[in-house]
């Protein structure tokens, strides 16, 4: 029971992190937003897994924010200002898919070896589950700087929120003060970076962030 | 007992209070009283923390000698910031720069911020001293984007990507702590209580503690403005309204400083973990020295001083990581004189910038003719910041550099060569700025004077004697900080 248990939180932590590399090839604003409640759906059924194994019920919480929240009123609203914006089209990466593609899986490389390195001691599940969630990190961190797109680094950066998601349920009984507040943020962060979307399509017609790189530096 | 928890409640009470009142409240005389009032009421709740006794740390809340000299710093800047804005906030309705219902927001919003700063610093847990990090750098994010022009939401969205990254990191440092702590402090609660974990910190894993303080250092540095995260410092500084940009650079920055010290000082309980000195000093060095040649090409007066702070930010966190009493002490009283200099600075420049109608320092001169009370302000405050005797900056560079030398002389030489570089180039801009014949409006300043009058009155009180009791606090801090 004990390795069935291993194992499936070992297979959604992994999901996780492969639907990360989904997001870095995604060449259209839907398809990415698909990908990120994809993201969000396997983060909700890891965290379930957790509180299951674990025996923690103020997990299934923060699971359950994740999936309404993470997997579907995000994605529905962010749908709603792409269609809004016209922008459905399609996104330009700043760096072509290939090199995006093994640069992640240098990223992921260097968390395996730096977390499984350092984190010998710890139990052998939240190791795995640490070692994941940087990889999540990162390439959420990676999503972000090689789009140039509002929406999609707001995309980036929630797949990133994911990962620390992931990490915090992995560390075995953290207090519930930080998972809320992790779920916290994220709202707080949507709300900020609604509005902040709101007011650039308002002044600007556009929420590529490049129309904004022309203020860049010293003004008048 | 009772008596100094009610104290830190009230440090805590009054601005989420007044902020909730200052939201509902219409028109402007009434509110930026109450922003005055509620920040002052802070104020006198934190000086209160020096002379009652302290509460016993609890799960969540703690006094020490080292968080308090935060407090009560925190807590006066934003005292006098807030009559500073009263004035600078007057004017720019007048022009129409910010409408009625904005200034609702304002007001809501700096208390907001004022509370995320003070409970990060009573905060005696480390995931809640993330989340206060988190609520002051978001209302200064919303803060900073209230014009509502190009510029200032592209410093926003700047600062708030950036922002984000640096928390996120910080928040996975946070948990590696914590899976640090698990094996020794077992689950729950008590493994992110700060006094437990400094307590047995020394049988944490130590390769994890490592790697936990990398991704620390990188996410609150970010806050810090460290180069290379800073990029988003002189943006914020320079679009959002000047009150803004006195807080930012005189409490934010040390709100952040503050997490690292602490962490600083957990990893330095370790004895087999790595020390963080050379970080902090590499990290340190690069900041000074990136931002003394950035400040030659500065157009933008506000530009100019945001790339002091990160400056001077870069000197305080190479003196902590120099550590030792007299480094410490000398970073200590840096990181003070620097809050009271540059929240004064930019006061004064809040008032320039609204009477000459632009922040462009090639159409601002001759200062001291055309407004001698504002010029000779900023002279001061500038001669203040360069690091010139009698000022209270000298001392403390002085007292950095000479205990750099003692230890080690070769980190001395780019150290000096970036304090006279930085130093050449705002005595550059000063002089355009402050002499010569006088440009642009002439029109008398309906300035406060006092905020700043005061900060400068401080930073020259410090540099000319340091009363005893402050000393011996300041040593025993240094002492704690290692």
């Amino acid at each position: 029971m004990h390795n069935l248990a291993f194992d499936i939180a070992h297979l959604l932590a992994g999901g996780l992190v492969l639907i990360s590399f989904m997001m870095l090839y995604q060449d259209r604003l839907y398809a990415l937003l698909n990908i990120f409640a994809l993201h969000a759906v396997v983060l909700a059924a890891s965290v379930a897994w957790q509180a299951f194994i674990q025996n923690a019920p103020h997990l299934y919480v923060t699971a359950a924010i994740a999936l309404v929240f993470k997997a579907i009123v995000i994605p529905v609203a962010l749908h709603r200002i792409i269609k809004q914006l016209g922008i459905h089209r399609d996104i330009e990466t700043a760096v072509s898919i290939g090199p995006t593609m093994l640069a992640g899986m240098g990223l992921v490389a260097l968390s395996m070896v730096l977390m499984l390195r350092v984190t010998g001691a710890a139990d052998p599940l939240a190791r795995e589950d640490l070692a994941f969630a940087l990889s999540v990190v990162l390439l959420g961190l990676l999503v972000m700087v090689t789009r140039r797109n509002a929406v999609s680094q707001v995309v980036g950066f929630m797949s990133l929120e994911n990962g620390l998601v992931l990490a915090a349920t992995g560390a075995k009984g953290m207090p519930l003060v930080v998972e809320i507040s992790v779920a916290f943020s994220i709202l707080i962060a949507f709300i900020v970076i609604g509005v902040f979307l709101f007011r650039i399509r308002e002044r600007f017609d556009t929420v590529d962030v490049g129309a904004l790189d022309e203020f860049r530096g010293e003004r008048r | 007992m009772t008596v100094a928890s009610d104290a830190v409640t009230w440090v805590l009470l009054i601005p989420i209070t007044a902020a909730a009142v200052l939201a509902a409240l219409p028109g402007y005389r009434l509110t930026a009283g109450l922003n005055i009032v509620a920040s002052l009421g802070t104020l006198l709740a934190a000086l209160s923390l020096l002379v009652v006794e302290r509460p016993q740390p609890g799960q969540y809340l703690l006094i020490d000698d080292l968080n308090i000299v935060f407090i009560v710093l925190n807590t006066f800047v934003g005292f006098t910031t807030s009559v500073f804005s009263a004035s600078y906030i007057a004017h720019e309705l007048e022009t129409g720069r910010l409408t009625p219902g904005y200034l609702r927001f304002y007001h809501a919003m700096y208390q907001v911020m004022m509370f995320g700063m003070n409970l990060a610093f009573v905060s005696n847990n480390i995931g809640l001293i993330w989340v206060a990090v988190e609520i002051a750098t978001l209302t200064t994010v919303l803060m900073v984007g209230i014009y509502r022009t190009h510029a200032a939401l592209e410093a926003a969205w700047k600062y708030f990507i950036l922002g984000s990254v640096g928390i996120a990191l910080a928040l996975f440092g946070t948990i590696l702590v914590y899976m640090a702590a698990l094996p020794v402090v077992g689950e729950g609660q008590d493994a992110m209580v700060w006094t437990v974990l400094i307590r047995r910190a020394a049988t944490f894993d130590p390769a994890l503690l490592n790697v936990a303080f990398i991704f620390l250092l990188l996410g609150y540095g970010t806050k810090v403005g460290l180069a290379p995260l800073h990029a988003w410092l002189p943006d914020a500084h320079a679009e959002g309204p000047t009150p803004i940009s006195a807080v930012l650079s005189g409490l934010l920055l040390n709100v952040a400083l503050y997490a690292v010290l602490r962490f600083k000082i957990l990893l330095a309980a370790n004895p087999d973990a790595i020390s963080p000195g050379p970080l902090m000093v590499t990290m340190g060095l690069t900041s000074l020295l990136f931002a003394a040649f950035m400040l030659y090409r500065r157009r933008d007066i506000k530009r100019l001083f945001a790339y002091s702070s990160i400056e001077h930010m870069g000197i305080i966190v190479f003196a902590f990581g120099m550590g030792g009493p007299l480094a410490n002490f000398a970073g200590l009283l840096h990181m003070v004189m620097h809050s009271l200099t540059k929240s004064g600075i930019f006061y004064a420049v809040g008032h320039i910038a609204q009477v000459k109608g632009t922040q462009r320092i090639a159409n601002i001169r001759g200062l001291t003719e055309s407004h001698p009370a504002l010029g000779w302000s900023l002279v001061i405050g500038v001669v203040a910041i360069a690091g010139l005797p009698p000022l209270g900056i000298f001392m403390s560079e002085f007292l950095i550099v000479s205990s750099t030398f003692a230890r080690q002389p070769l980190l001395a030489i780019p150290l000096v060569f970036g304090l006279l570089l930085a130093f050449g180039a705002l005595i550059l801009r000063l002089t355009s700025l402050a002499f010569g014949e006088p440009r642009g409006n002439a029109a008398p300043a309906d300035a406060s004077y006092l905020p700043m009058f005061a900060h400068f009155a401080l930073v020259l009180t410090a540099g000319i004697y340091l009363p005893g009791p402050l000393v011996v606090w300041f040593q025993h801090v240094a002492n704690l900080l290692g």
